[in-house]
């Protein structure tokens, strides 16, 4: 075990880079996750079998395969929808929005269900449409009242963006397997990744824990 | 685009199509491969259930022990441990790292490696529904025990723990039904389960779509009836008038 190789020059040539990306990535997957994951939420709870059933089927469906094999399904399908080649990263972004959607879609459902039926009627009563409802009433509690759990969803998102290893993509873990290669250092590389990761997804969930004490709503 | 169901029946050295779709001698078809592939799938998923469900048992009953407190810090320490680096990482230590600084596992096939790492990995979130499982049953039940003169050990073994895994058995399902699909991480390290049968049967056939429309189906396959054993599990150990299935009422 030698950690004497690790300079300024490996992080900032091999690490910083991937690290980016999976930031990026991260932010990205939250922000469209938490907007189609919505939308598919709000489409489950419409009571419309329209809408319901094809939702229901989608979020089902993504949460019954592996995570990685929906990013190889994406690098393969990306280009033929879009009908020409995709970078892995680019590919990378549609999988995970469209992943975790599904899952922030079932957070989301439960914050929604979470909202006492009262407060609907409310704003029914004050005459506000369905939108107005929604978007002024419940969707406001539901995010608070989920907050946390959407943030922890989250640092498990940060974590799986490990996993576009799959397909070459240049993120945190590849910019430290490139480094360790590099350098002939494949184990400390590893040992090193695992630290980065730990104390990241430590600090953050003690964030959400200080949140959620924070924010809890006294009832 | 048109179909072609065809290349499951294909040789993988010849690339010609075999009758039946099984060949004879050395050589096999991809159907074949495949069949092995989900084989290797299973045996890495339910063999890391054992020691996911063995340690998870363990250390989330250590975190609920009372009057151990070092006990308690130490099973933290590896619920925070084992959630907080990603399983793929995990994976590269126990395959890579782990068999360097401890020569005794140079000997420790790979495909145990796997088995470690998902299981370990996996064990910290069951240690975590563990411990809620424990500490959503009503003090009396621990009092009870201690009232009847009850050691610790048989508290937790004739009172506690058999009402905590009724509880977490619809987190725990779930909790199976990801490791399944967790197990997919183990194309990494070359072992020949399904996923690495997909990147390589579509790179050597260039019929991803159907490639892959086969493997997604025996992973939804496989969770599925993960799923449903563990609802016939639930049904069966259910006792009447405590816990009734569906996670309402109860007491």
């Amino acid at each position: 075990m030698d950690l004497s190789f690790f300079s300024w020059e490996l992080i900032s040539k091999y690490v910083l880079n991937g690290f980016y990306f999976s930031v990026q990535l991260t932010v990205v997957a939250t922000l469209g996750g938490i907007l189609f994951g919505t939308l598919l939420a709000l489409m489950r709870l419409s009571g419309t079998p329209l809408l319901a059933i094809p939702a229901t089927v989608y979020v089902n469906g993504m949460r019954s395969i592996p995570l990685v094999m929906v990013i190889l399904w994406f690098f393969l399908l990306v280009p033929i929808l879009i009908g020409r080649p995709v970078g892995a990263e680019y590919s990378a972004n549609i999988t995970f929005v469209a992943f975790e959607a599904a899952y922030f879609s079932e957070i989301m459902r439960a914050g929604i269900q979470s909202i006492p039926r009262g407060q609907v009627y409310a704003g029914q009563a004050l005459g506000m449409t369905y939108g107005q409802n929604m978007r002024l009433v419940v969707l406001p509690q539901a995010f608070r009242n989920m907050l946390p759990v959407l943030l922890t969803q989250t640092i498990i998102l940060f974590q799986d963006t490990s996993l576009v290893y799959a397909i070459g993509a240049y993120d945190l873990l590849k910019g430290f397997v490139t480094a360790g290669k590099i350098y002939g250092r494949p184990e400390e590389a590893y040992l090193f990744a695992a630290v980065i990761y730990f104390v990241i997804c430590m600090g953050l969930s003690y964030l959400v824990k200080r949140l959620q004490a924070k924010i809890a709503i006294i009832r | 685009m048109a179909w072609d169901w065809q290349v499951f029946c294909r040789n993988t050295t010849e690339g010609t199509i075999e009758p039946g779709c099984w060949a004879k001698g050395g050589d096999i078809t991809y159907l074949e491969w495949m069949v092995h592939a989900w084989g290797w799938t299973l045996s890495v998923a339910v063999c890391a259930w054992v020691v996911a469900v063995v340690v998870g048992a363990l250390v989330g009953t250590a975190r609920t022990l009372p009057n151990s407190p070092w006990l308690v810090r130490l099973a933290n320490a590896w619920v925070e441990l084992f959630r907080n680096i990603p399983i793929l990482v995990q994976l590269f230590i126990w395959y890579f790292v782990v068999p360097k600084l401890f020569p005794l596992f140079q000997q420790v096939p790979g495909f145990l490696l796997v088995v470690f790492a998902l299981g370990f990995f996996t064990s910290a979130r069951i240690a975590e529904q563990v411990r809620a499982g424990v500490q959503a049953l009503p003090r009396g039940q621990r009092y009870a025990g201690m009232a009847m003169g009850f050691t610790t050990a048989q508290t937790y073994r004739y009172v506690i723990l058999p009402m905590a895994f009724r509880i977490i058995l619809p987190p725990l399902t779930s909790e199976s039904m990801n490791l399944l699909k967790n197990s997919s991480v183990a194309f990494a390290v070359s072992i020949a389960e399904l996923t690495m049968f997909a990147m390589q049967a579509q790179e050597e056939t260039s019929r991803g779509i159907e490639v892959y429309l086969a493997v997604t189906a025996l992973y939804a396959l496989s969770a599925f009836t993960v799923n449903r054993v563990f609802a016939f599990i639930e049904k069966k150990v259910q006792i009447p008038g405590f816990i009734v299935a569906g996670g309402t009422g109860g007491h």
